[in-house]
């Protein structure tokens, strides 16, 4: 079915229980993607981005878990189409055969840190063959074969020669557009990118980000970009979910987001960062505070705190519920109800 | 214009600053080559002015700045600073002995709030230690001065008995401050003073320092990679590459009209928050070049869309093309390159 979405994240609860309380990560999702759709997912440290990817491809480390919600993802054809079979991933366990045989082939991940994300002992082709054996119905020579196609494609030059060195040999544009190639070696059709470009210099990252949008373009995949820096996102993304101490507290497109923002949070956010274009030495607006501790989290409204639109008696008192508020733009405020 | 004008002479004056670190190889541990981390690098900063030091990951920026404050000791060139009775001296030639009174007048600023603070020390004594180093024996005088300190920075002086641990990213980094504020010193050499920070937390930092400045006049060398955060708080810019820097300007001229095609591309290359200016991005082609083993003439033509024959076998001069404006290009006069609007 067409208009059904690629991934539609329901009320997902993951939590840390630990000894000195437990930290509510993710405490409440809702995400829409659809195929080809490229989402970005922007937030500050602690907001729960990550641990909202690593519950899709349900790699959360112990002691999370994943305590209430739904993870419904469509899963594709084989002619590679998206198909019309949805499992709820939250559902599977993580080790499960059906969670296995979508980890990595239909749902693959590239994180920020390329260089502990490859095993340091093994060369990166036989890394990335790893993955195509494992997926793909090839034997090992087809697999060296493809190996060295992907990292072609990812703009590797001479990579006949690369496919046998080790990660630390290469340089850190190199060993992303390695670990792109092994992630997109089994053709997913949701790419997850966790701050993918964050670890690398600025004209580097124009080159991944250039590579990631060329991909896209060729393998029609739908890509979850998380970041923090709305830069990347204003670049990449089709529609941007903002998240905050746990929740998304605004989904829009990504015009929106940026011309329209209706959260206080994404306003104060877009009004604090320095720009390009602003004159120098021209005074920031900040956002007064600091994300809170996470176990420390504030009752009500998490932005409440440091909210310029607080309201005494209703923030604080109430969790407020995301609202539609124009064309697929919702938001999660007490100022819209 | 920056206060180049006053008759003064500038506060810092950097000619010819140079670090090799030698590559050793072999059981003997035989030097085989150097690695020039910074090669002939050259500038100024008035009092009270900020200096934006900007480059890539390896460009040898903040080698420079250790350098500056002898936490290394550079292999060649001058450091001249003009110190709080008006006398210069040449910072780089001074045995640590002769250093150790000078260095209440520059201080820095790290980058990461999580490991450069003490765990075991309370900020009392993290903040009160340069004070005592200094001088300072009596510790109620010393409790005075990092209460007064402590405001001075945003936090509330009660917390003077707790660990940093209790404080987040952003009130860490204002710790790293008043410790560094605490001796008043003339020069203040920040190293990506904020890239460790959430994005909220970021612009009261920079808002800070900016405040700082003005109260205190401080002079500041701030090192940084990101160039919307560079352009925020600079008067002037420059722009390193393999260990030079390629070009130096006044911060509005160099972002507007960058001379140099390196600069150029990496002001391009930031993404701007705005869906609606997307793309029209310079991707520049390879990697930055090894500073063990630089490429020839120009380090940057492997890279550079404008590159002719005479970059690949000349070293460009770094030479002024405006007032107050300087380009190591061979084609600084020809070319056109855009700039941010």
């Amino acid at each position: 079915m067409a208009g059904e979405p690629l991934l539609s994240v329901r009320n997902l609860h993951t939590y840390f229980a630990q000894d000195e309380g437990t930290v509510k990560a993710v405490d409440g999702v809702n995400l829409e993607m659809n195929v080809r759709a490229t989402l970005g997912i922007v937030g500050e440290s602690g907001c729960g981005k990550s641990v909202t990817a690593r519950s899709i491809l349900r790699i959360v480390d112990r002691p999370g878990r994943i305590v209430d919600g739904e993870i419904w993802f469509r899963r594709p054809t084989a002619d590679g189409g998206a198909g019309d079979r949805a499992v709820d991933l939250a559902k599977l366990a993580p080790n499960s055969e059906e969670m296995r045989s979508i980890r990595g082939a239909e749902i693959a991940l590239i994180f920020q840190e390329p260089m502990s994300s490859f095993s340091p002992v093994h060369s990166i082709g036989n890394q990335i063959i790893e993955a195509i054996l494992l997926h793909q119905d090839v034997d090992r020579r087809g697999a060296h074969d493809k190996a060295i196609d992907m990292l072609r494609r990812v703009g590797v030059s001479s990579p006949e020669q690369r496919v046998d060195q080790l990660s630390h040999q290469l340089s850190g544009g190199l060993r992303q557009r390695a670990m792109i190639a092994m992630a997109l070696s089994c053709s997913p059709t949701l790419l997850i990118a966790d701050e993918p470009t964050t670890a690398l210099d600025v004209t580097t990252q124009t080159q991944i980000l250039e590579l990631m949008r060329q991909l896209q373009q060729e393998d029609g995949m739908a890509i979850m970009l998380i970041t923090h820096d709305l830069g990347v996102i204003a670049e990449m993304a089709t529609d941007v979910a903002v998240m905050y101490l746990g929740r998304v507290v605004e989904q829009a497109p990504v015009d929106a987001i940026f011309h329209a923002p209706k959260h206080p949070y994404t306003r104060a956010l877009l009004r604090s960062i320095p720009r390009m274009r602003s004159r120098s030495r021209e005074r920031l607006t900040p956002i007064a505070g600091s994300v809170p501790h996470p176990y420390d989290r504030p009752v009500g409204c998490p932005f409440h705190p440091r909210c310029p639109d607080f309201m005494p008696g209703t923030c604080d008192r109430q969790t407020p519920n995301p609202r539609t508020v124009g064309e697929l733009h919702t938001v999660s405020c007490f100022l819209y109800e | 214009m920056s206060a180049a004008t006053t008759a003064t002479a500038p506060l810092l004056r950097v000619s010819g600053l140079q670090k090799l670190f030698p590559v050793r190889k072999g059981f003997l541990k035989r030097t085989v080559g150097h690695v020039r981390a910074v090669d002939g690098v050259g500038f100024h900063i008035d009092e009270g002015e900020t200096l934006g030091l900007v480059g890539e990951s390896g460009c040898g920026k903040t080698t420079t700045a250790r350098c500056i404050l002898r936490a290394i000791d550079p292999t060649g060139g001058e450091i001249f600073m003009r110190l709080a009775d008006g006398s210069v001296v040449d910072l780089g030639t001074l045995r640590e002995s002769e250093l150790r009174p000078l260095r209440r007048e520059m201080q820095m600023i790290f980058q990461d709030p999580f490991t450069s603070l003490n765990p075991r020390m309370t900020l009392l004594d993290l903040v009160g230690e340069p004070l005592l180093v200094h001088g300072m024996k009596s510790r109620r005088e010393r409790e005075e001065r990092v209460a007064d300190l402590l405001r001075r920075v945003g936090l509330r002086p009660e917390y003077m008995r707790r660990f940093p641990h209790a404080f987040s990213g952003g009130e860490r980094q204002r710790i790293g401050i008043a410790r560094a504020l605490a001796l008043q010193p003339r020069l203040v050499v920040a190293d990506e003073p904020v890239s460790a920070l959430d994005v909220s937390v970021q612009a009261q930092i920079l808002n800070l320092l900016f405040d700082l400045q003005e109260e205190f006049r401080l002079t500041y060398l701030f090192v940084a990679h990101d160039l919307s955060v560079v352009r925020y708080i600079s008067n002037r810019v420059a722009v390193m590459y393999v260990g030079r820097i390629v070009e130096l300007g006044e911060t509005e001229e160099l972002f507007t009209s960058p001379k140099h095609p390196y600069t150029a591309a990496l002001l391009s290359a930031v993404p701007e928050p705005d869906p609606r200016v997307r793309g029209k991005r310079i991707v520049l082609q390879g990697e930055v070049a090894n500073p063990a083993s630089p490429p020839s003439g120009c380090y940057f033509h492997p890279r550079c869309p404008h590159a002719i024959e005479v970059c690949r076998t000349q070293t460009p001069v770094f030479q002024e093309i405006s007032p107050g404006h300087l380009v190591g290009c061979h084609r600084a006069r020809e070319l056109t390159l855009a700039g941010v609007e």
